[in-house]
């Protein structure tokens, strides 16, 4: 335990220039590793537009699936698939944010509450297929609902249940512990303290979360397929809106349907190489949706969580 | 002193305050509510459970446990019809396996070089490409991997087949990588400074600070992100429908066409499915197979995120 | 101040802070600090919560490297080699290799109490067990711990008591044979019995290596220093043998510490 001659310390300066040299090595594999994650994206996108590059012209998002590849367009299946999301977003959101609500405000330590926060992270890691068979037997049959969009749509709202409601309890989380007992101590009721001020502070947490549950649901093809979406739709649901009383039709619910990904997933398993251009493009179209979800998700909570102040 | 008479019940003191029952009542309304949706939950794994249970019976009343988990054929909808799921098994141990061996040491290193090496520049690049990446649906993944990874692996290997695990598996091993990379950053980033500093105070590398010290005091986070990488693997139906094939194929090899538990109940719902014909209830029983699975990964999976969380 | 000061001067010196500045972003953590530290002898540095003492110490092994926005200003110089430690075109794994380190929380690795003793040796690359076997009873028995875990090395360091594990963080920082131990309040999270061991074991330590010991407790650095500096607010008020700074310290400043008016 003395000082150390020069001899040494340059000894010491070679060992660490051998040990650094790995540290320089696993920077370059990091990098590497990343990489790999972007061609793939890069390969993807590329690949896409470049086979589907001549079917992306307007009369694609107008025109019904067709025996002739140059003139099969995705109109059923997109609007199927918006009408989908609108089933699923409108089960799916009050459901999630009303279970997110319950679990961070009122449940108490009861072991009720572990169980249901238990099946809440187990459904998070059921297979997506799983919920298809769930759909198959309870939804089209033993309830009826049938193989139709408010199936599709019910079973894509319980798919994406735990995100909401992980996304809900982590906007609430969010929220000092003061505000709440601001708003106690002016005699609100617990009720009044969520809906006053627990629901709006965290909306922008929950829209953000709403939103990339969507996204991933718009994706979605293996319960729809199980729950038999028909591939070759060349019709659209009953419109929601008439011009006869009583203005409002709900018959579109019931409709048979398809949605994006059963059609390129159709599209794709053709042998005939000219329906892959049209895959190609309805792909590139569903991840261009996809990634612009997630972009205003991210967009939305960045912006709104600047007005936040706590 | 005055014995008994009778006590009247309590008068409120004034309306006001008269409210508060009222008031009461609507508050264990709203409470109700948000626990009915809170408890729709576990009526959808009691759903799940029942539904499986109950198809899978009409199964098995059919075709003995034994077979089922025997045979070396899965032939559900011939006349001579067999129903051994190890086949089925195969294809998915063999697809999840390539899987595994892209994604865990690739979803490793990420997470290695994001929590110790990388600036905040390169994490701001990192963290939108691991987002996408989850981000693109499994169908898209399903057609890259027949029209753009087979040609080019075949350019490698010429006794490619068309369809094959060994495709499937490789783009489902890049579409795990960001699940494994998150969760063990995470784990990562939970073992505490200090412990990082007494590795530096002696003299340490960066990266014998990253592989003596924090990779182990991570282990169980990492164990569980590998695990519920598993669990996806197993679960991941498009990818290997559109490139794997679905000719249920006992093999071992990757580089051939196999299907999967997943794959093969998209097969037969792309054809007619009678409700209560064979082929319908195999399904089922082919669904109860995997819920198996995944339900002791994702278990185990969750049980070593708590420890890990528990310990620091 | 300068008679105390030529008779230091006169001793060996191991290190020297010249002209030390410290930054925190924007704000001047550390002024113009000048202070020598005797070779093989025990130099406490004491002072109230914040003001600066384990700054000063953490940048002896370029501590404050591993977080951005620190700026070091100034030199302190390592003997006999003249080494400036804050040199940026010094590797600070050149340093850490050089000076070890106890800190406030005892630290352990999750791993055995063995393994934990040679890290340093496993990081420098050695490998020959005999080699590293007689480095950790060596380590263990300077650490006054060799008794109670010769007979299970093997166990997980965590099974330790809380003075066992810091004793044991000891070990590890001697196993390096460092040329200053630096010790960041190294009883602060310790019971009285494991504090007073750790103090028996710092007079032990005397005379061998020398030793830099920030401290927050002024009778502990009565007890084990033989220099002590008194910081305040970011400088360097009093600097001198612990006796004279206890008994008749020059400075008002310091006086009031020492006797309780506030800190």
């Amino acid at each position: 335990m003395t000082s150390k001659s020069s001899a040494e310390v340059a000894l010491i300066r070679i060992n660490i220039a051998r040990r650094k040299r790995w540290d320089l090595l696993f920077g370059l594999l990091g990098i590497l590793a990343l990489a790999t994650g972007l061609l793939t994206i890069a390969s993807l996108f590329v690949d896409m537009l470049i086979g589907g590059w001549e079917r992306l012209h307007p009369d694609f998002f107008t025109n019904f699936p067709s025996r002739r590849a140059a003139q099969a367009g995705i109109l059923s299946a997109w609007v199927g698939s918006v009408l989908v999301m609108i089933v699923t977003a409108t089960v799916a959101v009050p459901l999630g944010v009303a279970a997110g609500i319950w679990l961070e405000e009122y449940a108490p330590k009861h072991w009720i509450t572990d169980v249901i926060e238990i099946n809440i992270s187990n459904l998070a890691g059921v297979p997506s297929i799983i919920y298809g068979l769930l759909a198959l037997g309870l939804f089209v049959y033993t309830f009826g609902l049938g193989q139709s969009v408010q199936t599709a749509g019910l079973t894509l709202a319980l798919l994406i249940l735990p995100v909401v409601i992980v996304a809900t309890r982590e906007a609430i989380r969010a929220i000092p512990q003061m505000i709440r007992e601001a708003a106690y101590a002016l005699g609100a009721t617990q009720w009044q303290a969520v809906k006053d001020h627990i629901v709006p502070y965290s909306l922008p947490g929950i829209l953000t979360g709403v939103i990339l549950g969507l996204s991933r649901a718009i994706g979605e093809t293996a319960p729809i397929i199980t729950i038999g979406a028909l591939t070759f739709i060349a019709f659209l649901p009953p419109p929601p809106i008439m011009e006869a009383a009583p203005y409002v039709n709900f018959d579109w619910l019931q409709a048979p349907f398809t949605v994006m990904p059963i059609q390129i997933f159709n599209w794709t398993s053709r042998p005939d190489s000219a329906f892959q251009q049209n895959a190609a493009a309805a792909g590139a179209i569903l991840v261009a949706m996809t990634l612009t979800m997630n972009a205003l998700a991210i967009w939305l909570r960045y912006r709104l969580r600047k007005n936040i102040k706590w | 002193m005055p014995s008994s008479q009778a006590v009247s019940s309590p008068r409120p003191v004034s309306d006001r305050l008269a409210k508060r029952a009222s008031r009461h009542v609507k508050e264990r309304i709203i409470e109700a509510i948000l626990f009915a949706s809170a408890a729709i939950s576990v009526f959808v794994t009691l759903g799940i459970v029942y539904v499986l249970l109950k198809e899978s019976m009409v199964f098995f009343s059919q075709v003995s446990i034994v077979d089922f988990l025997t045979d070396t054929q899965w032939t559900p909808l011939f006349d001579d019809a067999h129903f051994g799921i190890m086949v089925l098994l195969s294809g998915t141990a063999v697809s999840s396996f390539v899987a595994l061996l892209v994604a865990i040491p690739l979803g490793t290193i990420i997470a290695i070089y994001l929590s110790e090496f990388a600036t905040s520049h390169i994490r701001e690049i990192a963290k939108p490409i691991l987002e996408v990446l989850s981000g693109i649906p499994t169908v898209v993944f399903g057609f890259f991997a027949l029209l753009f990874v087979t040609p080019i692996l075949q350019w490698f290997l010429p006794e490619l087949p068309g369809f094959s695990l060994l495709s499937a598996g490789i783009v489902m091993g890049i579409m795990i990588v960001p699940i494994i990379s998150s969760i063990s950053e995470d784990a990562m980033r939970a073992v505490p400074m200090a412990l990082r500093e007494g590795s530096y105070a002696m003299g340490a590398t960066r990266l014998q600070t990253a592989l003596r010290v924090v990779f182990p005091a991570a282990i169980s986070g990492i164990a569980a992100a590998y695990i519920l990488g598993i669990a996806r693997a197993v679960g991941e139906t498009m990818i290997l429908a559109i490139a794997a094939g679905m000719q249920p194929n006992l093999v071992w090899n990757p580089m051939e066409p196999a299907a999967t538990i997943t794959s093969f109940i998209v097969q037969v719902a792309l054809g007619d499915l009678p409700h209560g014909s064979v082929g319908y209830n195999t399904i089922f029983a082919a669904g109860l197979t995997l819920m198996l699975f995944t339900l002791v990964f994702n278990m185990f999976g969750f049980w070593l995120q708590r420890r890990y969380r528990e310990r620091y | 101040m300068s008679e105390a000061n030529s008779q230091i001067s006169s001793l060996p010196v191991k290190a020297e802070v010249k002209n030390f500045d410290f930054h925190y972003g924007d704000f001047h953590a550390l002024k113009n600090v000048n202070m020598p530290l005797s070779d093989r002898k025990v130099t406490a540095l004491i002072g109230p919560s914040g003001c600066g003492k384990s700054t000063l110490l953490r940048s002896f092994n370029r501590m404050h490297d591993l977080y951005p926005g620190t700026r070091y200003g100034g030199e302190i110089v390592l003997h006999p080699d003249r080494t400036n430690l804050l040199d940026p075109r010094v590797d600070p794994i050149e340093v850490r290799m050089r000076l070890s380190m106890v800190f406030q929380k005892p630290n352990p690795f999750p791993k055995s109490i063995y393994e934990n003793v040679i890290y340093g040796q496993r990081v420098r690359g050695v490998k020959k067990r005999s080699v590293l076997d007689d480095k950790v009873e060596e380590a263990l028995t300077n650490a006054a711990l060799w008794d109670e875990v010769k007979h299970r090395l093997h166990d997980m360091a965590f099974a330790l008591s809380g003075g066992q594990q810091q004793r044991l963080c000891i070990a590890r920082a001697l196993a390096t044979d460092p040329e200053i131990l630096l010790f960041d309040e190294p009883t602060s999270a310790l019971d009285p019995i494991a504090t007073a061991s750790i103090e028996e074991l710092i007079h032990g330590l005397k005379d061998k290596v020398t030793i830099l010991i920030v401290t927050h407790n002024m009778q502990q650095a009565a007890r084990v220093s033989d220099f002590t500096a008194y910081m305040y607010l970011g400088e360097l008020i009093e600097f001198g043998y612990t006796d004279e700074i206890f008994i008749k310290p020059r400075d008002k400043r310091t006086e009031d510490y020492i006797t309780g008016r506030f800190g």
